[in-house]
């Protein structure tokens, strides 16, 4: 056996980030779906006490109710649960890094690449959605910034309404393929 | 072929916009806007298909979704072709080809209509008594009849070409029917702006204004209202109007399922689906569902041309056509007056009116007198002539005695009353009343948040409907939060009042006849077969029911069940209520599996899970096989390997060199907080307090039974952190046994679980060579046995990501498992399967996996355990902390039977012939010779051959497994018996020098 201690990398070049169905997008009449460019990711738990902490660490006030998101600056965090948020970062900001420099006891995870993000887009987005979310999309039920650890068929999602014609869909990356392909089939039956 | 039975200028269709058709390969004309039905009786075709025992002639009954008899099979194409269609719901489409069903060799002239004779050796209950003995008859004689003679249609032998969506809506206020009821609702609910859902099954709201001619609403011929009245609601953006659609089943908290048939009556339908599944979620519902008209039963009722008096009003009517032309009528109340009316002033003969009433009288009797229509009061239709068709009547009194005569007709318009349709109001678990007066089962207790309204409520009479549905609707608007709008209530300035009617059979079907009086035409259930039912014991419906099949047909009884449980409840000398009524089920009519199944077909039918390295592997030749919703490679067949050929060599080179493993399906769950380790003392059986951070442990988990559930290697990363893996099929209920007992059971301790199974990819390097392999690649850590021993776990880069390399092996060779964020995984793959070529490594599957792992003796949960292996009983006892005074499972570890001696334990199996592999799952007994059924003491769990030892291995559960080592046992197989011999479960490297060779 060689002995191997530290030692210099010889031949290590960086590995290529290769996302799941990288750039890729469908449309129908009234709806388009798009796969999102990676995001940073963190599944973010914190008790009470600390939620304050927590807020001014990320530069964003953690949601107290059910069903409601706070963004701010690129970073937008979902409220999934009475201690859990969900926070992405679209704009290069490192939210596992902000969130260590907390004092307040927490639990912060990097999810960057466990979820792929769709965008759904266009007057029958809602439709597209309804095909496989058994939640109540009405602007009334589930306003501009509502969002919901739901289901999709046979995936779990995260759902999250950007405007009133607009969601992004958050699965795990394996069921990302079978995502993609429920909602186009849900963009073609709304255009139908 | 002209359609000599469609009456210039009657009916609402444009005549001039005709469409052809086949029927039985002949060709005809129709309109557009026709059903089926329509069509065939505008070209005088009555005759349309075979019943199911007897084979009797029959044809169409009803203008609706109740149509017992009039099924066809509709063929669009080689993969289009649907059997069992009522000729009453298919809409006419330009092209349409129907053929008939249930007949050989031709419709006319039915070989199977010998049944018909026989009928008297296919009474009630005839498959419980007949098909008794011998026994060896079954398989060579009557399952093969049974199997030919049930069923009705053909179902189509290729894969289904179409496409189905699926919805979930919401509303605040559904109302299922559109008749003028459910418009009414409708108008009320919606001026509140709140959403409100109509659905109907037919083209078109209105219901039956469809027929009622004397109807007229807001200054307007009812039906005109109607689609007035479906425009308005259309146009509104609150209101979702479904037309086609079906509201077939209700379920828990208003949740309703509605099929809606998008392009079934389109000749060419492009890209739409065929049919949309709606799944409603509603506040309230209003259920609008109307009556549905009986028939009369008398022998030989089912005689073609013998129809519903509404329905032949509706053909006249709504399509235009004359049922007949010279028709009877035969009926017990005053609706068919109405339609024997409207027949008459369309031109066409109406020969007599029999009614089963002494002395029918009233304005629609004096109407139907004052037009010259002979009235037969008191009296029965005890005869029918003709066989494809009706062509005579023979009346007689009621009370017998003399007097009988026969007239004759071409057609027969029977209405025996109305039956609410309380199916949907049933199925939501709301209870029904018999109201004696009426002779009805009408909602009574309510269990949901909906209301009845109309006909299905027995409300008789339209301004009444009306004005109990706009009521009902406002309400239902109100009850969800809205406010009741300012719309004017439809005033009705004319209709049609009927009611009453009479139930169970007629004159010459009475007790003791011999007739064929039909209850359940599409069963072939006749009066005589329910009082025999009776006579047999038979005291219940609901046995009833099954004994005689009545009501048992696809169309669920619509027409038959109260006439047969009104001649049961006479038999049996009992009041209705007290025989009791069937229950009603979802599907209210039959809806298709593509509905049910929606977009879950093909590659929608499950997800599947792919890897981040799966691209490589299928470019590098995988074959893959199915672990859960997972792909997995399973081995990788290099030129002219077949999978015994691949799996010797990869299990060889790991052990020489090294090989590369996809194990990124394994389940991992990130344990975060200052009681993680308190957390992972509880959830599984091994101490963990202890475990320095960067080194792992094997923990074995348990259910509070004591029984093995999971098992994985735990990493500890840092005091207060711990990366866990689970066994892949684990991943999601391990994730969820600890999240619940971390919430109900131990809610006191600061820790948290987080899946991070998707966030990181994991390539195992296995092998003698692994290190090699890995080391150029690696930054920041030193991978020297002393910096980083067997069960250590490290962070640092590779290939300039970030990593969390292990350092552990289930293969019994130094080994490695490189974990990479997902989207890295490829990458970093390439790089080492780069690095692993300089030293000859393999890319290998789960097969390899399996071998490797069973030849040092490791479990795999699942497979060498079933959920009554315990620790002990798989040789595990040394990862039980002994000084632990708590985990989930302790107790159930100390249960006497888990205790007892002689359990089955994981022992390994060598076999006398080393070429002999055994069978996964083969049964082992102690002495071959005992008699049959022998004594089992165990099974084979895993069973491979093995290169490296170059012989077969297998591992085995056996009573007292760990004492009989040595002892010969032995494997009864069908061809042969194997002797095996008890071994110790490593079968090689039993020192296990290998993991730091």
């Amino acid at each position: 056996m060689t002995k191997a201690g530290a030692k210099t990398v010889q031949e290590a070049v960086g590995a290529e980030r290769r996302p799941a169905l990288g750039g890729q997008d469908m449309s129908a009449r009234g709806v388009k779906v798009a796969v999102l460019p990676p995001a940073n990711r963190v599944s973010l738990r914190v008790p009470e006490e600390a939620v304050a902490s927590l807020s001014r660490a990320l530069g964003v006030a953690l949601p107290q109710k059910p069903k409601t998101s706070a963004a701010k600056d690129g970073r937008t965090v979902f409220w999934l649960g009475p201690d859990e948020w969900f926070v992405f970062d679209e704009q290069g900001g490192d939210a596992l890094a902000d969130c260590g420099k907390a004092k307040g006891l927490h639990s912060a995870v990097d999810v960057s690449h466990r979820n792929v993000a769709f965008a759904v887009s266009g007057p029958g987005a809602e439709a597209a959605i309804a095909a496989g979310c058994p939640q109540d999309l009405a602007l009334a039920a589930f306003a501009v910034g509502a969002c919901s650890r739901t289901v999709f068929g046979k995936a779990e999602i995260l759902l999250y309404r950007v405007s009133e014609q607009e969601f992004r869909v958050e699965c795990w990356r394996s069921f990302s393929g079978y995502v993609f392909g429920l909602l186009g089939e849900g963009a073609r039956d709304a255009a139908a | 072929m002209a359609e000599s039975f469609r009456l210039p200028g009657r009916g609402r269709l444009a005549q001039a916009r005709t469409a052809r058709f086949t029927f039985d390969g002949k060709s005809y004309s129709g309109v557009a806007g026709d059903t089926l039905a329509s069509a065939l009786l505008a070209n005088g075709i009555h005759l349309v298909g075979r019943s199911f025992k007897y084979h009797r002639p029959r044809g169409i009954l009803s203008a609706g979704a109740e149509e017992p008899n009039a099924l066809v099979g509709i063929h669009r194409d080689a993969s289009r072709k649907t059997p069992n269609v009522r000729a009453t719901v298919q809409e006419l489409y330009d092209g349409l080809t129907a053929v008939s069903q249930n007949r050989w060799p031709s419709l006319g002239f039915d070989v199977g209509a010998v049944n018909d004779l026989a009928s008297p050796f296919f009474s009630a209950g005839f498959y419980y008594k007949t098909f008794m003995w011998p026994k060896a008859a079954w398989k060579s004689l009557y399952e093969p009849f049974i199997r030919s003679a049930a069923g009705l249609g053909v179902a189509p032998d290729q894969p289904d070409p179409d496409h189905y969506a699926a919805r979930f809506a919401h509303c605040e206020v559904l109302v299922l029917g559109g008749g003028a009821a459910g418009l009414a609702a409708a108008l009320a609910a919606a001026e509140s702006g709140l959403r409100v859902i109509i659905c109907d099954e037919q083209a078109e709201l209105g219901g039956s204004l469809r027929f009622e001619s004397g109807a007229a609403i807001d200054g307007q011929n009812g039906w005109d209202w109607a689609q007035a009245a479906a425009a308005r609601l259309a146009a509104m953006d609150n209101v979702r109007v479904l037309t086609r659609t079906t509201a077939f089943g209700y379920y828990l908290q208003n949740f309703v399922a509605l099929a809606e048939r998008v392009s079934d009556h389109l000749s060419s339908p492009g890209d739409l689906p065929r049919e949309r599944l709606w799944q409603v979620r509603a506040k309230r519902v209003v259920l609008a569902t109307g009556s549905i008209e009986r028939h009369m039963v008398f022998p030989d009722n089912d005689r073609p041309g013998v129809m519903l008096a509404s329905a032949a009003r509706t053909y006249l009517n709504h399509y235009g056509v004359a049922v007949g032309r010279n028709v009877g009528v035969y009926t017990a109340n005053d609706s068919a007056y109405a339609g024997a009316i409207d027949l008459k002033r369309a031109g066409v003969n109406v020969a007599a009116i029999v009614d089963l009433r002494d002395n029918p009288s009233g304005p629609m009797v004096d109407e139907a007198r004052a037009l010259g229509i002979e009235i037969h009061g008191g009296r029965g239709v005890v005869r029918v002539g003709g066989r494809l068709r009706v062509s005579s009547i023979t009346v007689k009194p009621r009370t017998g005695g003399d007097g009988e005569r026969t007239i004759a007709v071409d057609a027969l318009l029977v209405s025996a009353g109305w039956t609410p349709s309380v199916h949907l109001f049933s199925q939501s678990r709301g209870k029904v009343a018999f109201n004696d007066e009426v002779k009805r089962f009408l909602p009574g207790t309510y269990t949901q948040d909906c209301i009845s309204v109309g006909a299905c409520n027995g409300t008789d009479g339209l301004a009444a409907t009306i004005d109990e549905a706009y009521a009902a609707g406002a309400k239902a608007a109100r009850e969800a939060g809205g406010k009741a709008g300012k719309a004017a209530k439809p005033k009705v300035e004319g209709s049609e009042n009927w009611s009453r009617g009479m139930l169970g059979a007629g004159p010459g079907a009475e007790a003791g006849t011999t007739v064929k009086a039909f209850v359940d035409f599409q069963n072939d259930v006749t009066a005589k077969d329910i009082r025999q039912a009776v006579r047999e014991g038979m005291q219940s419906i609901e046995h009833v029911k099954r004994f005689t099949t009545n009501g048992m047909a696809t169309d669920q009884g619509k027409t038959s069940n109260m006439h047969g449980l009104a001649i049961a409840a006479e038999e049996l000398g009992k009041a209705i209520p007290e025989v009791g009524l069937t229950t009603f089920r979802a599907p209210y009519t039959p809806v298709t599996f593509g509905t049910i199944v929606g977009h879950a077909r093909g590659k929608l039918f499950e997800p599947t899970r792919r890897t981040p390295m799966h691209g490589w592997a299928e470019r590098n030749g995988a074959v893959f096989e199915d672990v859960g919703q997972w792909k997995r490679a399973w081995y990788f067949p290099q030129r002219g390997e077949d999978m015994h050929a691949a799996v010797n060599r990869e299990c060889v080179t790991v052990r020489k060199s090294a090989g590369l493993f996809d194990a990124s399906t394994l389940g991992k769950i990130e344990v975060v907080g200052p009681d993680a380790a308190a957390f992972m003392e509880l959830m599984y059986t091994n101490p963990w307090q202890k475990l320095e951070a960067g080194r792992c442990r094997y923990g074995v988990m348990l259910r509070e039974d004591g029984f093995i559930y999971d098992d994985g290697v735990v990493g500890r990363l840092a005091e207060d952190r711990f990366h866990v893996t689970t066994t892949t099929g684990g991943a999601a209920r391990v994730m969820n046994h600890m999240e619940d007992y971390l919430q109900t059971e131990f809610p006191h301790l600061k820790v948290w679980l987080t899946s991070i199974s998707e966030q990181w990819a994991v390539i195992a390097v296995q092998g003698p060579k692994s290190r090699d392999i890995i080391a150029p690649l690696v930054e920041g850590i030193d991978l020297s046995d002393e910096a980083m021993p067997h069960m250590s776990v490290r962070e640092g880069r590779i290939c300039g990501v970030p990593t969390r390399l292990f350092r552990m092996s289930f293969s019994g060779e130094r080994g490695f498992e490189v974990n990479v964020p997902a989207d890295y995984g490829e990458a970093v793959w390439e790089a080492l399967w780069a690095q692993g070529q300089k030293h000859d490594a393999c890319a290998y599957g789960t097969e390899t996996m399996h071998v490797l792992r069973a030849e040092k003796g490791y479990i795999i949960v699942g497979q060498d355990t079933d959920g009554t292996v315990t620790p002990n009983d798989a040789g595990l006892d040394w990862a039980v902390g002994k000084k632990k005074a708590d985990f989930v499972g302790i107790r159930g570890l100390k249960r006497p039977d888990l205790v007892a001696e002689g359990r089955r334990q994981l022992v390994g199996l060598r076999t006398r012939d080393p070429d002999v592999v055994l069978e996964e799952g083969a049964q082992i007994v102690a002495d071959p010779k005992q008699p049959v059924p022998m004594k089992m003491i165990g099974h084979v769990t895993s069973s491979y051959w093995s290169e490296n030892c170059g012989r077969s291995i297998a591992l085995a559960l056996v009573e007292g497994g760990r004492k009989r080592m040595g002892e010969t046992l032995y494997v009864p197989m069908p061809d042969r018996t194997i002797e095996v011999e008890v071994t110790g479960m490593v079968f090689f490297d039993e020192k296990g020098e290998r993991l730091n060779d």
